[in-house]
């Protein structure tokens, strides 16, 4: 794959828009169509298309395992912490009325905080199930 | 749809079928425009006719694209298939038809949500608000899910163990 | 009569089709295929379900009066994201059962496992 030489260029134009638009899918949800989970799916296909083109290792440079397994767990717990925190403050498990000063606007953060939490579990899980598909090869036999 | 998938029952080379299933995906998402339903095509659209088809190809990268001839005769799975299908249609005879507006399902909760969730949630997008909110135990459960298939992965195809012995590939 | 089902029975149809992938081919990898086939069906007649004739997206706008039904959009969005997760986790399955019998034909690791009893 390191020959082509407009795969690389038209890849490297691409990224930044792709990312872009997981953004804009991700936080313009509670508008119009999108959500946590397109979000999540288009966020890690930039860096699925990334590794395509440059190799799995170079990828892994960007986006290293740590940080990956990271995220995976982060989007559960924050998913689950808005939750837990919603106890905390007196109201039920993922209640989210009582998480600003008057109902609707805490509904509105609880969402954009669930949602975030998802984006960033299915981001990070579609990228690392993809590296490890392709890391695989590499491994020794044992 | 239905021509594709009759391709894919007959083709042999797996690169066509996952290809096959590819364009599948993509036409179930354009389906899902035309019915109404935007969210879920986007999803369809990027998970089924992106992902998946990569994984897949990664799949077979480290298999074998063919497929062996089967031995065994078709005619049992022909007849169970279409004794299957034929059960079935017979129950979409008592289903209410296609789009009508006082079908059984609109009557329950959906109402209440297309109605309350504007002043509610100030989420205008209903889907999103239902998804997160209305039904917040649900995506949890379902985020859990991902998040475990996700662990699974790693833990059947990761090199996790090379990772904490780095001496281990001298020894071997 | 037949206009008000068509959507019904194509999904019957397809249904069906990855059924029958599934039950009669031995490749394990096209299994997969025909599990997704079934798996898309099965979105499709949740989606049927909410349609609603003359009714828009549920996006909430002013002038927009019949919207169709979210309820079936929101299990179907999840479903989808959920189904590639575990799809995945049936290859990367495929992936180890190649390593340890070189073959993923269900008839062949039959074999495999009974020369090794």
């Amino acid at each position: 794959m390191r020959s082509y030489l407009v795969l690389r260029v038209v890849s490297k134009l691409l990224m930044p828009f792709i990312l872009l638009f997981a953004l804009y899918v991700q936080f313009h949800g509670d508008y119009g169509p999108g959500g946590g989970f397109q979000a999540g799916v288009i966020f890690a296909s930039a860096f699925i298309l990334y590794a395509l083109i440059f190799g799995v290792k170079d990828a892994g440079a960007v986006l290293p395992r740590g940080i990956l397994r990271f995220g995976i767990a982060m989007g559960v717990l924050l998913y689950a912490g808005v939750g837990v925190f919603n106890l905390l403050v007196g109201g039920n498990f993922l209640d989210y009325n009582v998480m600003a000063k008057d109902p609707s606007h805490g509904q509105h953060l609880g969402i954009w905080l669930v949602e975030l939490g998802v984006g960033l579990t299915v981001a990070s899980v579609m990228v690392t199930i993809f590296f490890t598909f392709a890391g695989h090869r590499d491994r020794p036999q044992e | 749809m239905a021509l594709t998938v009759l391709a894919i029952v007959r083709i042999r080379n797996l690169f066509a079928v996952v290809m096959l299933g590819s364009i599948y995906s993509l036409l179930a998402a354009a389906m899902f425009v035309v019915l109404d339903a935007v969210d879920v095509a986007f999803t369809e659209a990027s998970v089924g006719a992106g992902i998946s088809t990569v994984l897949a190809l990664g799949t077979l990268a480290l298999t074998t694209d063919r497929e062996k001839k089967p031995i065994h005769t078709k005619l049992v799975p022909l007849c169970v298939v279409i004794l299957t299908g034929a059960a079935l249609i017979y129950g979409t005879l008592d289903l209410a038809p296609f789009g009508a507006a006082d079908a059984p399902v609109h009557k329950h909760v959906a109402p209440t949500y297309l109605t309350e969730a504007q002043e509610k949630t100030t989420v205008p997008n209903v889907v999103t608000a239902v998804l997160a909110s209305y039904r917040g135990y649900d995506t949890l459960g379902e985020v859990t899910v991902i998040f475990t298939a996700g662990i699974g992965v790693i833990l059947l195809l990761g090199n996790w163990r090379r990772e904490r012995q780095p001496g281990d590939d001298q020894n071997a | 009569m037949i206009l008000e089902h068509f959507n019904y029975w194509i999904v019957v149809f397809l249904m069906m089709a990855g059924f029958y992938i599934v039950i009669a081919h031995d490749n394990l990898i096209k299994k997969i295929v025909g599990l997704n086939i079934f798996q898309a069906s099965v979105f499709v007649l949740y989606i049927s379900f909410g349609k609603i004739t003359g009714g828009t997206a549920p996006i909430l706008a002013e002038g927009i009066t019949v919207y169709s039904n979210p309820l079936p959009h929101v299990l179907i969005l999840t479903a989808i994201v959920v189904g590639v997760a575990t799809t995945a986790l049936g290859l990367a399955l495929v992936v180890r059962i190649n390593e340890a019998y070189g073959t993923i034909e269900d008839d062949e690791i039959q074999q495999a496992k009974e020369k090794e009893l």
